[in-house]
């Protein structure tokens, strides 16, 4: 990278970097929970919670607009669509 | 075929995986490091040509805004294709909802649901409207503003109001905007070829300040279009989905 910046807001570069590695490892270790839990409607809600770790992850890369999108689908729409469906498929098992 | 023999299946592949794996892992260059030419080249000149301080959202409903317009008919598809997947077949009735249960009280909604519900959703309405509006001037964008307005709607459902959900958002009304927001972007850029210009050339005037929000010509427009594409076809789907579960809960049992 070229021309780096410096403002009052300027995260020091190693902090950073802890950062980013803290915030990678907490995404894998995110996506081992998806795919270790079982329950159907839990593993929706581990799946919320992932989605939002890798907003996080996207923010601290310096995506803004990524880490907006990641968030509305990955927290909110593909939960709330795989829910519905579950609820669907669910009722006739009954 | 024994469990031994598909064990050894399964790590001759993995290996074959990881091999390729690494050596793809190898051939890309370092981290941070991006050779492409492009980057910096829109880097220089995107906001002088657009007047758009939102680069992210000049590239994606200018510099490729023909790329933005397939992805855009790809969600169009998806909610159509829902709408035709759970659509009434010919052989099936609507049964009038028949209450199994007379004696007891289907569970309320609890309180603290309700609260927070309809505590959100007057701010999430202005978040999601000023995502959709500014794509030009900061990271937002139709899509994501889209997306958040649709959630006002879940949320009043949440709250209780299936009534009010179905009322506020008709599936008639919601076909139309979606209909709207996706055939506004398409038209936009049509407009450019009537008067001779390449498809989806930006006509509009650009402004003079850069990042002010009524700056960026044709990116605003397009952004706000596709919020109301994303917003309608999202709730489609969901009161497609959610209309069905109900029809199930009430008659099914």
């Amino acid at each position: 990278m070229t021309g780096a910046v410096v403002t009052p807001y300027t995260v020091p570069a190693g902090l950073m970097d802890t950062l980013q590695v803290t915030v990678l490892i907490l995404v894998a270790a995110g996506a081992t929970a998806v795919v270790l839990t079982r329950r159907l409607v839990r593993q929706v809600l581990v799946l919320s919670v992932y989605g939002i770790m890798l907003a996080v992850l996207f923010l601290t890369f310096q995506a803004p607009d990524v880490t907006l999108s990641a968030l509305t689908v990955g927290a909110v729409a593909l939960p709330i669509v795989l829910l519905l469906a579950i609820s669907k498929t669910r009722k006739k098992e009954e | 075929m024994k469990p031994g023999q598909r064990r050894l299946m399964f790590f001759a592949g993995a290996a074959g995986l990881v091999a390729f794996y690494l050596w793809g892992l190898l051939g890309l260059p370092g981290f941070g490091n991006y050779p492409g030419p492009y980057g910096p080249a829109i880097l220089r000149v995107a906001v002088a040509q657009t007047q758009a301080t939102g680069v992210v959202s000049a590239v994606n409903f200018e510099y490729r805004g023909f790329d933005t317009v397939g992805e855009e008919f790809i969600l169009f598809t998806a909610a159509a294709g829902t709408a035709i997947v759970l659509r009434m077949l010919r052989g099936e009735g609507e049964r009038s909802p028949v209450d199994e249960a007379r004696d007891r009280d289907a569970p309320p909604t609890s309180n603290a649901v309700r609260t927070i519900a309809l505590l959100f959703t007057g701010p999430v309405v202005v978040v999601g409207w000023w995502l959709a509006s500014h794509a030009q001037t900061n990271p937002s964008g139709g899509f994501q503003g889209g997306v958040v307005l649709a959630t006002a709607f879940i949320l009043i459902y949440l709250a209780g109001a299936f009534l009010t959900f179905s009322k506020l958002s008709p599936t008639d009304v919601t076909d139309a905007v979606e209909a709207a927001g996706a055939g506004g972007f398409a038209a936009v850029g049509l407009a450019a070829l009537f008067t001779g210009l390449p498809y989806l050339y930006n006509y509009l005037p650009l402004g003079q300040i850069p990042g002010a929000v009524s700056s960026s010509g044709t990116i605003a427009l397009i952004s706000f279009f596709v919020g109301l594409e994303v917003a309608a076809a999202f709730l489609l789907i969901v009161s497609e989905l959610l209309e069905q579960t109900l029809l199930i809960r009430h008659g099914g049992r």
